[in-house]
């Protein structure tokens, strides 16, 4: 075997566990949810009946999804925002060498590897009319609301957990970033006169766009999969107020037997992180630094 | 973490393999036969899904499943899978789905799915022929649940009906004493205000409804002559005069009154927390005598007396490979004397078990007097909450109309209108 041979079979053997992975994990399930998308099945006789697309003309007439689709959207949103802004404003201010810096770092990173679940089930506890929360507004003389049962906080108090509980990630991602950006940039506009706030718009934004890129994506693809927070939280309530699309495509699938309208849920789901992340991708030749 | 997307799809495709799987051992599941069995020595394995995980319940079934083995040779093993009880029905229809459905199992809301999918072995014949099992032992009102056209299709083992408990201690320290003995809703109503008021614990409350699982109120609504639906499920009644006016009693006593703490807050009878709550009598083990109590029927409402039972049943799977085994181990599990031995956990089916004095036997909670008067006389003319085919999907898109009503100034008949709404499209 020619040595080229040979290490292009190393190279075929090195991403073959990848490979076998994403087509174990994630081709074959996805084309068996296509499969199911056209058929109506009967999870408790196993009979399996192909409906011609019907599940695709019952996404048109569901008069729950577009509701759902807000809701998702508005969701997705506030958590990106709120995590970006959040993690970049926390990178900024723990980019510094201070006494007891490590520590802040680390409280607002320890979230992120706390389990999902327990994480919410405390802040369920913490969001009640009589919980903590309300306690600590009840000192300085406000009468907090009742968190998640009503629509508007609901939908706030389902984004809170999400954000503070994974905005450590973006601010540790952030902090490597702001500390790859040349000191002697800052230096230079210093003394052309530059003010902070120019320095921060036309120096760091720009040096750390690759990295706002990536959390920009993962931030997106981690709102539009966040189940736990809004099954052990709100249920998806009041009402179907903060039911996302991923909470709709449990309870469709798994609570109500419909696996095959489920999983035309899922494909939708899918189409959705599938065209994101493209178009951010596509966009990243236009706002991101140092890419080609 | 694995992204929902996947997650799902990973399960869809481990569920089509295994129902492929599944599908050529149905093919071979019979009927049961008063024949004995012909499969070798040790080569039946059996798994039923409960949803309990308390040892000492897990106990007693080994115990049970360990005498009928030393007479079934053909039996390898029998093993109690405990599932958890939020997730039960999705867990069981899942593994149904994949085609890793259990022998036997454990059912409540799902039965009418089951029942009606013909995915449940019929009983009824398989029992009457069994030496000793005494059918007509079986009160009437309690295998309703469980029977299609006359046939049974679960055993009833649990058969709880739901009482209201008292908290002396707190109705003491509020001044404030009942007449069990013409106990009314709009008693434990003016109660419950009063003691809220003047000990800042919670008046009554309905366990297990959290103003989410609005079929727990199905233990109050009757005492209005309410119900969700018509008797065959075909048409929704919660816009009716009755329930609108059960609904109304709820809401004020919840935002009028303060006798029912409002949603989004945690209350726990047992802990304390409140002057009544409205449970199952299983749920006396719970009490563990860090307060006075008492345990009555349900109060009477403006329809009169009524009574709620809460069930729970067994059957076997048709597409279980060991029909007849799992069939003939379920007769066992339920003869006379094995029902006797469950009876310390689980009101039984059994007209002969159920005196208040058997019943204190095995109940360390209550007193025979106590468990005559809730259990016994009880089961008899009770109703049930309410159960449909396609429970969950009635459930949430009742739950998301009823949300509305829990706002301070809630239309209550326009909510209950809303819900039928909802609901009416699901029920066939």
């Amino acid at each position: 075997m020619s040595s080229r041979r040979r290490d292009a079979l190393a190279g075929y053997l090195f991403i073959a566990p990848q490979v076998v992975g994403v087509v174990v994990f994630v081709l074959v399930p996805v084309g068996l949810a296509i499969y199911y998308s056209l058929n109506d099945w009967n999870i408790f006789t196993g009979e399996m009946t192909f409906n011609g697309g019907a599940h695709y003309s019952e996404l048109a007439a569901d008069p729950q999804l577009p509701r759902v689709l807000g809701s998702t959207a508005v969701f997705a949103g506030g958590v990106v925002v709120l995590n970006l802004t959040l993690g970049l404003l926390l990178a900024v201010l723990l980019n510094r060498r201070l006494p007891g810096v490590t520590v802040f770092r680390t409280i607002f990173f320890s979230p992120v590897v706390v389990s999902v679940v327990a994480w919410t089930l405390v802040w369920g506890f913490l969001l009640q009319d009589n919980g903590g929360v309300n306690g600590l507004l009840e000192v300085v003389g406000i009468d907090g609301p009742n968190w998640l049962v009503q629509g508007p906080t609901a939908m706030g108090g389902v984004v809170f957990t999400q954000v503070i509980r994974s905005v450590g990630i973006n601010m540790v991602l952030f902090l490597a970033a702001l500390q790859g950006v040349p000191g002697q940039l800052y230096e230079a506009a210093r003394i052309d006169g530059a003010s902070s706030w120019t320095i921060f718009v036309r120096i760091t934004l720009p040096l750390i766009s690759p990295t706002l890129l990536l959390t920009g994506i993962i931030t997106i693809v981690g709102a539009l999969q966040a189940f736990a927070q809004i099954a052990v939280l709100t249920q998806g309530g009041p009402g179907i107020s903060t039911t996302v699309l991923v909470y709709y495509v449990f309870q469709t699938a798994f609570e109500f037997n419909d696996i095959g309208y489920g999983s035309a849920l899922a494909l939708v789901l899918l189409s959705f992180v599938l065209i994101l992340t493209m178009v951010q991708w596509q966009l990243r030749r236009k706002w991101v630094f140092h890419e080609s | 973490m694995m992204s929902a997307t996947r997650r799902a799809g990973t399960a869809v495709a481990a569920a089509l393999i295994a129902t492929l799987t599944a599908c050529g051992g149905s093919s071979t599941s019979q009927q049961p036969t008063e024949e004995q069995t012909s499969a070798a020595p040790g080569s039946v394995d059996l798994r039923m899904t409960v949803w309990t995980s308390n040892e000492e319940q897990l106990a007693l079934f080994q115990s049970i499943a360990d005498d009928y083995r030393a007479d079934h040779p053909e039996i390898g093993s029998i093993t109690f899978e405990s599932l958890p009880f939020e997730d039960y029905n999705s867990t069981l229809t899942t593994q149904i789905a994949g085609g890793n459905a259990p022998d036997l199992a454990w059912m409540g809301d799902l039965s009418k799915d089951l029942i009606q999918s013909s995915a449940l072995v019929p009983l009824t014949e398989t029992l009457e022929a069994t030496e000793g099992w005494d059918y007509g032992d079986l009160v009437g009102s309690v295998t309703a649940e469980f029977s299609q056209d006359g046939e049974l299709y679960a055993y009833p083992f649990s058969n709880s009906p739901f009482a209201l408990y008292v908290n002396t201690d707190l109705l003491a320290q509020a001044g404030q004493t009942l007449d069990p003995a013409a106990l009314t809703w709009e008693q434990v109503n003016q109660v419950g205000a009063a003691v809220n008021a003047a000990t800042g614990k919670a008046g009554f409350v309905v366990r297990d409804f959290d103003y989410s699982a609005w079929n727990m109120l199905g233990t109050v609504w009757p005492g209005w002559g309410a119900a969700a639906w018509n008797e065959d499920g075909t048409e929704c009644t919660f816009d009716s005069d009755e329930m609108v006016q059960a609904f109304e009693f709820l809401h004020t006593a919840a935002f009028v009154d303060g006798s029912m703490p409002g949603p989004g807050t945690t209350v726990d009878f047992f802990a304390g927390d409140s002057a009544f709550t409205v449970a199952q009598v299983s749920r006396a083990a719970l009490l563990d005598g860090s307060f006075g109590y008492e345990v009555y029927p349900l109060p009477s409402g403006p329809a009169g007396d009524y009574s709620v039972i809460g069930q729970a049943g067994v059957g076997v799977l048709t597409s279980s490979d060991h029909v007849q085994e799992a069939t003939d181990f379920l007769a066992f599990m339920t003869n006379p004397e094995n029902a006797r031995l469950l009876a310390q956990f689980f009101p039984p089916p059994r007209e002969s078990l159920l005196t208040g004095e058997q019943l204190a036997e095995v109940n360390t909670k209550l007193t025979a007097e106590q468990l005559q008067a809730v259990v016994v006389d009880q089961l008899p003319g009770a109703v049930t909450l309410p159960n449909h085919t396609n429970p969950a999907e009635i459930a949430q898109k009742g739950k998301a109309a009823l949300d509305a009503l829990w706002t301070q100034d809630a239309d209550v008949a326009a909510v209950l209108s809303e819900v039928c709404t909802a609901i009416e499209p699901l029920l066939r």
